[in-house]
């Protein structure tokens, strides 16, 4: 797995600027909006997310065509001294997923944070956009860094956005998961660094390709990336650090538990999947893997298990992120390859991926629906939901939709991850990541269904607190149908999420 | 003892002091102190690399030190943020820890807006 580092390295490719373009332009908004006055900036952000899209395709598009990494070193200076931004083709898929999911949010926040004809714009508000705009800068900069010390500083930014975004409207309950929030993260940072001190002081680079040749099993790279590894599960929220996170995502505003629950954690996962398969692939052994997906699996299963019992919709989608996180650390023992099975490894590599993208559109798509559900009945309390299917039919059926690829089932994105890392199990034979999978999809199954069946139930009596407008609930069903053509990717190992990485790419193309 | 190794230690012990004070420390604002007592601890490791790194003809190697500026940038962010939501929790709720388990509340209070 260790990559051919000096065939391509250091040199700015031809579409290296974009890079540079999609982390810079939502700083470029939250300035414009600083300089002209809170006025513009629900428009201004608007129009910077299409621009976004835009690039972010460009991106994907680059990487796709010519089949190599998209490159650029920041001022010309070559690591280890400067800095450089590469996007492989996780990378390039990772910025395009951010870029639609963030731009469904603008969207769908318009109602909630949008301004009124003529009248001035409100903190909330306005605080909502700027927030969103440096979740996004933050989260383009995690997918794209190469440094690990550049990579601490992109992820403390996400954080910093993060965290407000819990309590942007002021309640005492949310300031308090806020609270916690910023403490866990606290704690993830400082350990970060204190990893990223260590293995500057051992190897003298931070600069993830170039590690990669350079770190070798010993104490002081264990002690580094197991330091580095459990700040940024905190930050992660897996099983057992995963206590902030339901009253955080469950309290936030609809939008802002969308944008968290689906991207935010996920940006320290990339990370976590950095430092293990390319700046140190020697360490990932059988036993730190195996460690990694038994948490994973705890998560899976401990994670289901509350969403079933929670009597609010929010806190069960919630619940139900800590247990789909859960998943995404099958990864490691998997994705390894260190049993020699080359093919098993690509499969695992490809279905861990997917995990990520369509869970990332599914969970958009369900607190977007259960911020439309709980706006019209004033509550979300699940067992008093009777009525809403026949009220908000659009936006029970994006929420089962978005329900089918939680669960496993097809067609989804998530039938075909879970599918692929359920073959890699059998074909590597660690058949009892399987069992956990099995197990963790019929109670995803259970709480969905829990949901569904109150929805469909009958209630005469029902009145709406306030109606829903139907592009609104057309939009969330979009965001749903994403995760399920996401189940439209051909079940094998994926050549372009292999871009950047040599060996992948050989078994991809087998 | 060199002066590496000692201001090494040192780093060490402060890592231990502020990881000790942010795990037990139910108080919140001992937990943001304890915080930054462990980043120090860190930012000197940081500095006992950059001596150690030394090349030929320089008293240091100056990466580090260049990191150490940017991290003590953001761990004063990082502090003020933290400061800032505790000042408002206790002007809210008169507390100055964070209970655990309130997770209904907010689920409610999110969700009915």
């Amino acid at each position: 797995m260790m990559p051919d580092t000096t065939s391509f390295i250091d040199a700015t490719t031809t579409d290296g600027y974009l890079l540079v373009l999609v982390i810079v332009l939502p700083v470029l908004g939250i300035l414009l909006s600083l300089a002209l006055g809170g006025k513009f900036i629900e428009r201004i952000t608007l129009a910077l997310l299409l621009v976004g899209l835009c690039v972010a395709i460009a991106i994907f598009a680059a990487v796709l065509r010519s089949d190599q990494l998209v490159v650029y070193v920041v001022g010309n200076w070559q690591p280890p001294l400067g800095i450089a931004l590469r996007a492989d083709g996780i990378s390039a898929a990772m910025v395009l997923t951010i870029a639609v999911i963030v731009f469904a949010i603008g969207l769908y926040a318009r109602s909630e944070f949008g301004q009124q004809k003529g009248a001035a714009v409100t903190r909330s508000s306005y605080a909502f956009w700027t927030l969103l705009l440096g979740i996004w800068s933050g989260l383009n900069a995690v997918a794209l860094g190469d440094d690990l010390f550049n990579l601490y500083v992109a992820l403390e930014l996400l954080t910093f956005a993060a965290v407000p975004l819990v309590c942007v409207k002021g309640y005492e309950a949310t300031i308090k998961a806020a609270m916690r929030y910023m403490l866990f993260a606290l704690i993830g940072s400082v350990l970060y660094l204190l990893g990223t001190a260590l293995i500057y002081g051992t190897y003298g680079t931070l600069d993830i390709t170039l590690l990669a040749d350079r770190v070798r099993p010993e104490p002081a790279a264990w002690a580094a990336a197991a330091l580095m590894t459990v700040g940024l599960l905190a930050k992660t929220a897996l099983f057992p650090l995963h206590l902030w996170l339901p009253p955080a995502h469950a309290g936030a505003p609809a939008p802002g538990s969308a944008v968290l629950s689906a991207l935010v954690v996920k940006g320290s996962f990339i990370l976590i999947v950095r430092i293990w398969f390319d700046a140190m692939p020697g360490l990932l052994t059988f036993t730190a893997a195996q460690l990694l997906a038994t948490l994973g699996a705890g998560a899976v299963l401990f994670g289901s298990v509350l969403a079933l019992r929670q009597a609010r919709l929010k806190l069960l989608v919630a619940y139900s992120t800590v247990a789909q996180i859960g998943y995404l650390f099958f990864i490691f023992p998997l994705a390894a390859g260190d049993s020699g099975n080359e093919l098993g490894a690509s499969i695992a590599w490809t279905g861990g991926w997917l995990q990520l993208f369509s869970h990332a559109f599914a969970k958009t798509a369900m607190f977007m629906a259960a911020g439309l559900i709980a706006e019209a009945l004033g509550h979300d309390r699940i067992a008093e939901l009777g009525g809403i299917g026949r009220a908000l039919p659009i936006t029970v059926i994006a929420f089962g939709l978005a329900g089918l690829s939680l669960m496993g089932v097809p067609p989804s994105g998530g039938f075909v991850a879970k599918w692929m890392l359920l073959s890699a199990t059998v074909i590597e034979g660690q058949w009892w990541w399987a069992a956990v999978m099995l197990v963790g999809g019929l109670l995803a199954g259970g709480y969905v269904f829990m949901v569904l069946g109150k929805a469909l139930g009958e209630n005469a009596t029902l009145t709406l607190r306030a109606p829903i407008a139907r592009h609104r609930e057309v939009l969330v069903l979009a965001v749903a149908l994403c995760a399920v053509f996401l189940g439209l990717v051909p079940l094998q190992p994926s050549g372009f999420l292999a871009i950047g990485r040599p060996e992948m790419q050989i078994t991809a193309l087998q | 003892m060199s002066s590496a190794a000692l201001f090494g230690y040192c780093g060490a012990v402060l890592v231990g002091l502020g990881l000790y004070g942010l795990i037990t420390r139910p108080e919140v604002l001992r937990k943001i102190l304890s915080f930054n007592v462990l980043g120090s601890g860190v930012f000197l490791l940081f500095g006992v690399f950059a001596r150690r790194g030394a090349a030929a003809g320089l008293g240091a190697d100056p990466v580090p030190q260049a990191l150490v500026i940017t991290g003590i940038v953001v761990a004063f962010s990082a502090t003020a943020l933290a400061v800032a939501l505790l000042v408002r929790l206790n002007k809210e709720t008169g507390q100055i820890v964070v209970a655990p388990d309130d997770s209904e509340e907010s689920g409610e209070q999110g969700a009915t807006r």
